[in-house]
């Protein structure tokens, strides 16, 4: 049964690090959903959060394959029960006088920020679950969505658990 | 400390790794490195196309246990190493490859000769460096022979740039210790796995042990022989496993796969628990299996964990190196007796006798299954093969018997055409203090694609008999097309000019036969074999002989 999952994995800063990464999900034929990456508290170190879709076999092979590259040092899953795990969304909406004070409401309903307003659109800065970020959209969509842009899932374990070398 | 040139330094560095030969071939991007060469104690072989060089590096390193060195300039010698890197990382070869790289200022803007080769080759290294500072040359190289040689074997890629070449250094030559964050390779197998491994091998009545690759790579044939014995547990082998086991023995059972022998693909099917030694699974051993009992056990010991679980659902995952594991069984209890599935498969393998007689107009030329029968019987216990790709070498695989010390190398996972001539000269390298009798086996076809190195075994005087199966076809692809297409639908798969080998061979001052009958190619072998020096043994095979 095909499953989303997140991996969040520690990796030495070498060059080519990410396409070494990226390459081998294109080359097994593994789905990326979203892929971040960011330096860490160690310069030597960066840490990448991807978000892949699979059954269980697959993404044993992919935890398996990650493993093997020598740049990556180690991989865990994030589990959603004992992780946190957001994206962050730019969504810019169609509003205008009528619409524009609706938009907002539903926006403060869902802690979301409006960071820019024009005559005839807003863009709104939303940070959350993937399932947070899917009932906004549901609701702003009747407005009209013009564009938006979203920065890929990253997380964190819960508790004192760290990632480390 | 003096300043050292970094070209120098590199030289330095193979040095430390006990490096004696590098299989390389020369250009602009190469210069510095060329002119160290010229003072460095470690000697550059010149191949005649780098195309070549990785198969040289594989074949020592197969032949020798050590890390295998190939070196090309950047752009088009880089790319023409890519075929044969591949081939060392489906096969799990330890080589090391040096790339020249356009000066670091010019890498990016399309500079003469400049070609991403860590790019074009990342997805068949086992790990590559792009050299960005002259001052990580010592590291970077203790490094790439460590990964190439450690864990699963494989080839590592190291490109430097002309200009990186060219630096003056200030840095010690020493780096011992290596310490890669992300790369520990387990050895040790999981004791509860193995608790587990022993419950299942007490309770099968019908074992059999699966020995791949890794039992050749890992040097464990001795604990193999004495696992299996003390176990009374039959043997069966891939192509790459070859060697794992004597052949001569009575619990040996045969090659499996598509191009394995009958009996040994019966005998895999009914067994209730196979225990998977360094093997892959891979579908070209596995695709005819499809009646697996739903109750077949798998006990798969591998070194790379990515392995298990990834082509066969296995029962007892244990990671670890063959030996080390092997080593850890051998003490357990796990004594069984296993006489009547001992006696099951004697009864499987006298229903399916292997079948060497040939029909007319096959049996008016030379029987290639014969022929490898016989030169089992009249070369040294320690020889070693060298098969190419096509029906050459499945001929060779099954019908010549390794035993004793002997081996057998062919590129099993990628099926390189081309592979032989190089590998095996690259065997003879390794061997050149002690001499032995090295064979290479190819088809006509394989032949022309490494018919240059031959200029190479000229020049060397290697001592390398080659046998050139010619059948004036692609004879392998031909088979396939017979097979899925029927008769007469043959397509670019014949060799049609009629080509003088022994005149070929004389060009090159090699000593050479050519034989149309076994009877005669049983009276040229031992000649040949005493001959000091290079020979062809041109080996005439009907085109429609096409059973293996
Ligand atoms: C580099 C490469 N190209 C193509 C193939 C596909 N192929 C497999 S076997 C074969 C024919 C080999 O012919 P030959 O060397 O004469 O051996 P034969 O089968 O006749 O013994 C070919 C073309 C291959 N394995 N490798
Ligand atoms: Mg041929």
């Amino acid at each position: 049964m095909e499953k989303k999952t997140c991996l969040s994995l520690l990796v030495e800063n070498n060059f080519g690090v990410l396409s070494r990464i990226s390459g081998l999900f294109a080359r097994r034929g593994y789905n990326i959903d979203s892929l971040t990456v960011g330096t860490t508290e160690n310069a030597e170190l960066s840490r990448i959060t991807i978000t892949v879709t699979g059954d269980d076999q697959i993404l044993t092979q992919i935890k398996k394959q990650l493993n093997k590259l020598i740049d990556v040092i180690t991989v865990i899953e994030l589990k959603t029960d004992e992780s946190i795990i957001r994206e962050l969304v730019f969504i810019k909406v169609k509003a205008d006088d009528t619409t524009r004070s609706q938009i907002v409401e539903i926006a403060n309903m869902f802690r979301a920020n409006i960071v820019d307003v024009s005559r005839e659109s807003l863009v709104i800065e939303i940070t959350g679950t993937r399932y947070k970020i899917e009932g906004f959209f549901e609701m702003v969509e009747p407005y009209g969505i013009l564009e938006f842009v979203r920065s890929g899932d990253t997380g964190l374990q819960r508790g004192g658990k760290i990632l480390s070398v | 400390m003096i300043p050292l040139l970094a070209s120098k330094l590199i030289l330095k560095c193979l040095e430390r790794e006990n490096v004696e030969f590098v299989f390389g071939y020369p250009g602009g991007a190469l210069l510095p490195l060329y002119e160290a060469f010229r003072t460095s104690p470690i000697k550059h072989i010149l191949v005649r196309n780098e195309q070549t060089a990785p198969h040289y590096a594989s074949g020592y390193a197969r032949e020798s246990g050590r890390v295998g060195v190939c070196l090309a300039t950047s752009g088009p010698g880089a790319t023409n190493l890519v075929t044969g890197i591949a081939t060392a990382y489906l096969d799990s070869i330890p080589i090391v490859a040096i790339t020249g790289q356009v000066d670091r200022a010019l890498i990016g803007t399309d500079a003469f000769q400049e070609a991403d080769i860590t790019g074009a080759t990342a997805p068949f290294t086992k790990h590559s460096y792009l050299v960005q500072n002259a001052a990580d040359i010592p590291r970077i190289i203790r490094e790439a022979f460590h990964i190439a040689s450690t864990g699963r074997p494989g080839p590592v890629l190291v490109d430097i740039p002309r200009d990186v070449q060219l630096e003056n250094v200030k840095t010690g030559l020493t780096y011992d210790k290596v310490d890669i964050m992300g790369y520990k390779p387990n050895l040790n197998g999981h004791s509860g796995q193995i608790k587990r491994a022993i419950k299942k091998i007490k309770e099968a009545e019908k074992p059999i042990i699966y020995a791949g690759g890794g039992i050749v790579l890992g040097n464990a044939q001795k604990e193999l022989l004495t696992f299996a014995e003390k176990n009374n547990i039959p043997v069966i082998t891939s192509l790459m496993g070859i060697g794992a086991f004597p052949e001569d023995h009575p619990l040996y059972c045969g090659i499996v796969g598509s191009h394995g022998y009958k009996y040994s693909n019966v005998v895999m099917n009914g067994a209730d628990l196979i225990i998977n030694i360094g093997a892959r699974m891979s579908n070209r051993a596995t695709s005819h299996l499809t009646k697996f009992e739903k109750d077949t056990d798998f006990v798969h010991i591998d070194i790379d964990p990515a392995e298990i679980g990834k082509n066969m659902e296995t029962s007892i995952p244990i990671v670890g190196d063959a030996k080390t594991v092997l080593a850890e069984l051998i003490p357990k209890d796990t004594i069984t007796d296993h006489a009547t599935w001992l006696a099951e498969i004697e009864t499987i393998r006298l229903d399916n006798p292997l079948v060497y007689d040939a029909d007319p107009p096959c049996s008016d030329l030379i029987n290639p299954k014969v022929l490898f029968r016989d030169m089992s019987e009249m070369t040294a216990d320690n020889t070693t093969v060298v098969g190419d790709v096509g029906l050459n070498q499945i001929w060779s695989a099954l019908y010549y018997r390794i035993i004793k010390n002997r081996r057998y190398f062919t590129s099993g996972g990628l099926g390189t055409m081309g592979y032989s001539i190089p590998a095996a000269c690259g065997a003879s390298f390794a061997t050149l203090d002690k001499p032995k009798e090295i064979f290479i086996v190819c088809g006509d076809g394989s032949f022309q694609m490494s018919m240059g190195e031959l200029g190479v075994i000229a020049e060397h005087q290697l001592n390398v008999n080659i046998i050139l199966i010619t059948n004036t076809k692609l004879g392998m692809v031909r088979q396939l097309q017979f097979d899925t297409y029927g008769k007469g639908h043959y397509s670019g798969t014949d060799i049609n000019f009629d080509i003088d080998f022994m005149k070929l061979a004389e060009a090159y001052g090699i000593k050479s036969y050519k034989v149309d009958k076994n009877a005669d190619f049983n009276k040229v072998l031992p000649e040949a074999i005493k001959h000091q020096g290079p020979t062809l043994i041109q080996c005439q095979v009907h085109p429609d002989f096409i059973r293996i």
